[in-house]
């Protein structure tokens, strides 16, 4: 359930007073609204659901904990020999 | 795409497997509750992937699998009738009612449409003032804030012709309602990701004290499902029950404090009978009076419509994780997403159509 | 409640009546195969029928003539990259050149919605003439009707096409042998994102455009290496390569294998497919082919594709096999393999 899909806020302006941004998704880009998640600045990457922002990604935290995760896979595809 | 592509990556994916094997003693019974992470599995075959110890079962994630009868006979009539425009998400479309559904209202001259948004509905209802719009509001804690300030907007532009069927159901309580059931055999859950952001997983803290049951906020991408696992598997042979967050990139113990605001604005909680489950106590939301304006539900006058629940589907059995699919007769002979008998088989999301889709029967040359 | 089902348990909840027709009957999933089976072909009992190829051969005093029909519903009536004019020529073209034939004749058949603009009408007629020039054909026969406003949705076209099938060619969807090649001419999905696109206002940062397209001469290229080793081919159209390969994959009697990491498909295509839930082994195309071929030539075949401006960016995506015969099996990214089954009707965007 909840089919929410990560994207990087390219713009953001004022419609009828809410905040919207254009969002980019893999090559196409759609308007989010981030009345859900008012600090979402430009450049930053926000989870979307049915048209909104419900969070913004902790690109930090996502940065940490999947390096940890790339240094498992190298180690075990050395280990197994793979390219 | 970022944040997606980098999930599904084969060799951190073989390496979690790897390091899985290297942990697991015993046999242990895991549940995913969010219908999406049941077609990431499905989808990718990670049940095939993890050792054998590990049997994941299908929890009842999937909105559109536990909306109940009665909800799909209330949008049907409403379809139905000439000034109404039905604005539904296409989940919901073919999911059966007690006579019929949403496609064949359609195929009957109701004028039903497939939107991705409330806001489109919104729009609708603003070019056709003519017109009376109904929005389904169905899905749970994630979708609910979106629909919550729809309502909102409406409110605002004074908009006298929009207004939301809302069924809308609550995670924890079909949790407890498990965890509490003497035939309950699981022992470890992942708890669905997108819910929790929204909510946080402070409830889950509460459940996982309470029955002592470890818990995993887990993400949706076969990485993200895949340490979820690993998680849940070193808590129970380590012998620890502690909710644990996978999926940190998007949730927070908290939650989003203005979704949840937004939400708190607009719905109050109540009972709602789960298709194949039946009635959870304050497990749902409904519109507050305030809204009733928006309340299809008061504006059609639609008295409490009831449908008989079927006596005993085997969906019961499946959305409670006690049965596969493949357990029940009738899958793939009578039952088929073509032809569906229950809820599970016509979702894109339900337990019984990813088992359709993907894996009937077994694939390798 | 039961604590064991008895064995003939099965869920009470009713059967749908099939009393009418539905949306999902038109989308070349499994309910339009049902109709197929339960009304037509039951009714027009005949062995070319019964090939069930995207055309019919028949030999008439020693030549063989590929006949096709096909009718365009296509809303909107102009999409980036085509319109329901030249989507006409093209689909029944491409059904001409899937037999191997020669693209010969053309009829163009019109039924019109009372208050369509005349403007509009011209556009898409001068369209439908300049894609049947482009080709080579003409369209030598038509007719026109006029239906009251409601009764049709704005523009309704059927062509059907005549063509001459060269002599050794032989092409059938059941021909796929064990060991056999899949190859797919190009990215997935662009027709059906286009069309959704411009229905529902996507904006893409670089745009998608149907890839509507003749592919007779990329099908004469590839006869032209391997008349005697390619099998069939098949146009991915509504219903997605999903559709093509299962049907293939049920009338030759054959199981089919893809590799996820094969098969082509463009970074926005993926993107939109994400946002919406949908997934593109089931968006329909207008100007890719699927051809399965002999082993020994996949390789040359593929690269007579590559020369040929519709085939740059071909791909050998699969094998088949003798196992599960009737099924259309894929290898994941992960390296896992899951059924690709048909969809029942229409694919829906989804939420959850």
């Amino acid at each position: 359930m909840c089919l929410a899909v990560p994207g990087k806020i390219l713009e953001v302006e004022e419609r009828d007073g809410s905040r919207v941004a254009r969002v980019e998704f893999g090559g196409i880009t759609r308007p989010v609204q981030l009345d859900l998640v008012p600090e979402a600045q430009v450049g930053d990457y926000v989870v979307t659901h049915v048209g909104f922002a419900i969070s913004r990604v902790d690109a930090e935290e996502a940065d940490r904990t999947f390096r940890i995760l790339e240094a498992m896979g190298l180690l075990e595809s050395e280990e197994r020999g793979a390219p | 795409m970022k944040y997606i592509d980098e999930y599904r990556d084969e060799r951190i994916a073989r390496a979690l497997v790897a390091d899985l094997a290297r942990r697991v003693t015993r046999p242990w019974v895991l549940m995913e509750i969010c219908g999406g992470q049941t077609h990431t599995l499905m989808r990718y075959g990670i049940d095939k992937l993890i050792p054998a110890q590990i049997t994941l079962v299908h929890g009842p994630g999937c909105p559109v699998c536990v909306t109940p009868l009665e909800a799909i006979d209330k949008a049907i009539h409403i379809a139905s009738r000439p000034e109404v425009i039905f604005v539904s998400y296409g989940d919901m479309l073919r999911v059966p009612g007690s006579r019929s559904d949403l496609v064949q209202a359609r195929a009957a001259g109701g004028d039903v449409r497939v939107v991705y948004s409330p806001l489109e509905a919104l729009k609708i209802a603003r070019a056709h003032p003519e017109r009376q719009v109904v929005f389904f509001g169905i899905g749970f804690e994630t979708t609910a804030p979106a629909n919550a300030m729809a309502v909102l907007r409406a409110q605002r532009e004074g908009l006298r012709n929009f207004s939301m069927l809302v069924s809308h159901v609550l995670v924890p309580p079909a949790i407890r309602l498990l965890l509490s059931s003497p035939q309950n055999r699981v022992q470890g859950f992942i708890a669905p990701g997108h819910v929790c952001t929204v909510m946080g997983y402070r409830e889950y803290e509460a459940l996982s004290r309470e029955f002592h049951v470890p818990i995993v906020v887990g993400g949706f991408e076969p990485v993200d499902l895949l340490e979820a696992i690993s998680l849940l598997v070193a808590q129970l042979e380590e012998g620890r029950a502690e909710a644990e967050n996978q999926y940190a990139r998007s949730v927070t113990r908290e939650g989003n404090l203005e979704a949840q605001a937004i939400m708190e604005r607009v719905f109050e909680i109540c009972d709602r009978k789960w298709r194949g489950v039946g009635l959870i106590p304050r497990s749902g939301l409904r519109l507050r009076p305030e809204f009733a304006a928006y309340d299809a539900e008061k504006v059609f006058q639609l008295e409490e419509l009831t449908a008989e629940e079927p006596a005993e589907c085997l969906s019961a059995q499946v959305l409670q994780g006690l049965k596969k699919p493949t357990d029940c007769p009738a899958f793939g002979r009578r039952c088929t997403p073509a032809t569906p008998l229950g809820a599970p088989m016509v979702s894109a999301e339900g337990a019984c159509a990813a088992y359709y889709l993907y894996r009937r029967q077994a694939v390798a040359p | 409640m039961e604590d064991e089902p008895k064995t003939d348990f099965s869920c009470p909840v009713p059967l749908p009546a099939r009393d009418k027709v539905l949306l999902g009957h038109g989308s070349g999933g499994k309910l339009s195969a049902e109709l197929l089976r339960e009304i037509f072909l039951p009714a027009f009992r005949n062995p070319i029928l019964a090939r069930l190829d995207d055309q019919a051969i028949v030999s008439v005093n020693g030549l063989r003539l590929a006949f096709t029909t096909d009718s365009f519903v296509v809303s909107p009536l102009f999409f980036p990259g085509g319109d329901i004019g030249s989507l006409a020529v093209h689909g029944t073209v491409n059904d001409l050149a899937m037999g191997g034939a020669q693209p010969l004749f053309l009829s163009a058949a019109f039924i019109i919605e009372e208050g369509l603009p005349m403007e509009t009408l011209r556009r898409v007629v001068a369209s439908l003439e300049e894609a049947a020039a482009s080709v080579g054909v003409e369209v030598v026969t038509g007719d026109t009707k006029v239906v009251e406003k409601g009764s049709g949705d704005q523009l309704f076209i059927n062509t059907s096409g005549l063509g001459l099938v060269p002599e050794g060619v032989n092409l059938s969807a059941d021909q796929a042998r064990p060991g056999d090649r899949v190859l797919l001419s190009g990215p997935l999905g662009d027709h059906g994102i286009a069309i959704l696109a411009e229905r529902e206002g996507l904006e893409f940062e670089s745009p998608v455009v149907s890839d509507s397209a003749p592919l007779h001469t990329l099908v004469a290229a590839m006869l032209e290496v391997a008349r005697d080793s390619i099998r069939c081919l098949r146009d991915p159209t509504r219903g997605g390569l999903s559709s093509a390969l299962n049907e293939l994959a049920g009338r030759s009697q054959v199981g089919i294998m893809i590799e996820e990491q094969a098969i082509p498909v463009r970074e926005e295509v993926k993107g939109a497919c994400e946002l919406l839930g949908l997934d593109p082994l089931y968006v329909a195309n207008e100007g890719k082919l699927i051809a399965i071929v002999a082993p020994e030539v996949a390789e040359a075949v593929l690269a007579a594709m590559r020369a040929h401006p519709l085939g740059r960016e071909a791909q050998i995506i699969g094998t088949v096999h003798a196992s599960n015969p009737g099924t259309l099996a894929m290898r994941t990214a992960l390296g896992t393999t899951r059924l690709v089954d048909m969809l029942a009707g229409d694919q829906l965007p989804r939420i959850c």
